[in-house]
């Protein structure tokens, strides 16, 4: 399992080709679900034109963790990658990647999803979006279930 | 004897600071470290952290404890 909170670009696939391929073993996993979450341009119908993730250091890597481990052991996944990303980021970039990897299906996508859920609800990142008008902290997160 | 108070985000702004340490004199709850950092009334929305773990604002804290105070997360 690896967590990762970076302050630099990413490239989702990449890394996700990148840790099949240095963490996995081959002919094991037969599912692996990725969701990948971008920054857009647009929000509560105002044009977004850059933002800031702020989080907890210590806490935030702690959360994930704990999050990671509970779906790891329910779900039975054979692995899972996480990376988020904080400080300055512009429209199009990628904010987050989740991807688990297990034998069948169900227990990748259900895992996917249940990690990517409760890293929006409890781990502590917050954003804050420069509009023409100034900048705004998002309120809270829509709930996605 | 003292309690290590931070802020984050939209809260850190309103206080005006980002860490804070208090006196842990006459200090038994989060709710306590809040109104003695802030001078604000708490707000029921806010989340509290204790040592880096989800705690009730109305949790016992003892000295030298890092008790962090913010906004619901918007992650993701």
């Amino acid at each position: 399992m690896r967590i990762e909170i970076r302050e630099n670009p990413f490239d989702p696939w990449q890394a996700v080709a990148d840790y099949r391929s240095s963490h996995l073993t081959i002919g094991k996993s037969g599912a692996s679900a990725v969701f990948v979450g971008t920054m857009r341009d647009f929000n509560e119908g105002d044009d977004v034109q850059a933002m800031v993730l702020e989080h907890y250091p210590g806490m935030t890597e702690k959360q994930l963790q704990a999050l990671v481990d509970q779906s790891m052991s329910a779900h039975n996944l054979d692995d899972a990658l996480v990376i988020h990303r904080v400080g300055e980021l512009k429209p199009g970039e990628d904010i987050v990647l989740v991807a688990t990897f297990s034998a069948h299906r169900k227990a990748a996508f259900d895992a996917c999803r249940e990690i990517m859920e409760a890293l929006k609800s409890t781990a502590p990142f917050w954003k804050k979006e420069t509009l023409a008008s100034g900048e705004r902290w998002v309120e809270k997160n829509t709930a996605g279930w | 004897m003292s309690i290590n108070v931070r802020f984050f985000a939209s809260l850190k702004e309103r206080i005006g600071s980002a860490a804070l340490e208090i006196d842990a004199q006459g200090i038994t709850t989060a709710r306590d470290v809040w109104t003695s950092a802030s001078g604000q009334e708490a707000d029921e929305e806010m989340l509290v952290a204790i040592n880096k773990e989800y705690a009730a604002l109305d949790r016992t804290v003892a000295d030298g404890d890092e008790v962090a105070f913010f906004p619901p997360v918007t992650g993701g």
